[in-house]
């Protein structure tokens, strides 16, 4: 069963670069397990040690995020579309500046995406 | 009520008009699905911001935390800094705005000629160059003060006690509310509100998706949700990408004349898949959704003429919500 799905450019250091990569799987963890044996890594950057979906990663099925279609147990079927992105809202800039200026939440180690999971 | 004190109190109470040529079609002897939009383009800077700018100012000046004369300093990528602008003008207080420099330029000018001062982020240098950049301002200026859309509770509390009400007024059989996810006020309020008030209502998000360059963080760590969402009030939520978008806010003036920005482009592609499955399963559906600006501000892009692929390239790191 082949399922498409988009990297985001942060995430890409687990797929050889690769934009768009192929996985299968009958569900949404399935999948990330599949795509992991490829792409060694990747599920470490998706899902939490305790696991659940990272709290800055959405991953959307055909355009609608998965934490509303029952999230990691999201049904797949073959040709879906997954699309995996880093949680911004409201334009990355505004709201970066907006955090640096209130202060008090944690600012991430400026590491590569090698580093541990925080 | 067409008379008004001041232009503040002119805020909100906008038009909700039927969508009768874009609304899917139904077979004969079928529930009705309808969809409506809810015109926030005119309140008096033309965007729904002006609701969430008024009731942050106003919720500042009761508690205190703003005296006459102060400078308000807020991040923002343009709309809450036009409708802050002028709330600041008429009730007395300096606005600076800090903001990335790839936001088209007629939002600049606007800031500009409401009498806000602007101070830019490099867009090349990503969340990075703006953190530094707010960081430093923040340093020099410890007076000033900063309202902060993505965590104000007054933001969301705008679109509770306002929107909400207007469009169960104006909709009573409303079963479907969709609107943009940017500091999620306006889905957080208004949503909230309907939820208490209509059993079964869908809260529906659209989210824009941006290219590649936007977005500009160097880990996932650096993701950020805002304070104000609670992902509880939502049912759904859409990515729309550029495209789409596009496409839509296109059909809007085309095919019913409504003259919009590229966010309402994709909120009425996810009010579409929402009243589209509600043909397909044979429901009744009234889907209300938000006009979040007009067009004016993104001519310039030139994104509403030439081809869909064209207008891609044309947005390609912009922010066009």
């Amino acid at each position: 069963m082949a399922i498409e799905v988009r990297v985001p450019t942060i995430l890409r250091s687990y797929t050889g670069g690769s934009k768009v990569v192929e996985g299968s799987g009958d569900t949404l963890t399935a999948l990330i397990d599949d795509l992991d044996a490829k792409h060694s890594g990747l599920k470490g950057r998706l899902i939490t040690p305790e696991g659940g979906l990272h709290r800055f990663v959405n991953i959307y099925v055909n355009d609608e995020d998965v934490r509303f279609l029952g999230a990691l147990d999201a049904k797949l079927n073959d040709g879906d579309s997954i699309t995996i992105l880093p949680a911004v809202a409201g334009g990355a800039l505004g709201f970066a500046a907006a955090a640096a200026l209130l202060g008090p939440r944690p600012t991430a180690p400026a590491t590569t995406p090698d580093s541990t999971e925080g | 009520m067409a008379r008004y004190e001041s232009l503040l109190d002119a805020c909100g109470g906008t038009p909700l008009v039927g969508l009768p040529r874009l609304s899917p079609a139904v077979d004969e002897g079928a529930p009705p699905v309808r969809l409506w939009a809810k015109l926030e383009d005119r309140n008096p800077t033309g965007s729904v911001k002006d609701r969430p700018a008024l009731f942050m100012v106003r919720e500042a000046e009761e508690s205190g935390h703003l005296r006459p004369g102060d400078t308000i300093l807020e991040p923002t990528s343009g709309n809450t800094g036009i409708a802050l602008a002028m709330v600041a003008k008429l009730r007395g207080y300096r606005l600076v705005c800090v903001m990335p420099e790839n936001v088209s330029a007629e939002r600049v000018q606007l800031l500009r000629m409401y009498g806000a001062e602007i101070i830019f982020s490099p867009a090349a240098g990503g969340s990075n160059q703006a953190v530094a950049t707010a960081k430093q301002i923040a340093a020099e200026h410890p007076d000033w003060k900063m309202l902060f859309q993505y965590g104000n509770p007054a933001n969301a509390r705008a679109h509770y006690e306002t929107t909400g009400p207007e469009l169960l007024h104006d909709l009573p059989t409303i079963t479907h509310f969709v609107a943009g996810l940017g500091t999620t006020g306006t889905l957080m309020g208004t949503g909230r509100f309907l939820k208490e008030k209509v059993e079964g209502i869908q809260i529906v998000a659209a989210e824009p998706r941006y290219g590649e360059l936007v977005y500009g963080l160097r880990n996932i760590d650096e993701g950020y949700v805002p304070e104000l969402y609670d992902a509880t009030v939502l049912d759904r939520r859409f990515s729309v990408g550029t495209r789409d978008a596009v496409l839509r806010t296109r059909q809007l003036v085309e095919v019913e004349g409504i003259f919009a920005g590229f966010s309402s482009g994709a909120i009425l592609h996810a009010a579409l898949a929402v009243a589209h499955e509600a043909v397909r399963d044979g429901r009744r559906a009234d889907v209300a959704f938000v006009i979040a600006d007009g067009g004016w501000k993104y001519l310039s892009t030139g994104a509403y003429g030439g081809t869909l692929n064209d207008a891609e390239e044309a947005l390609e790191g912009q922010l066009w919500a």
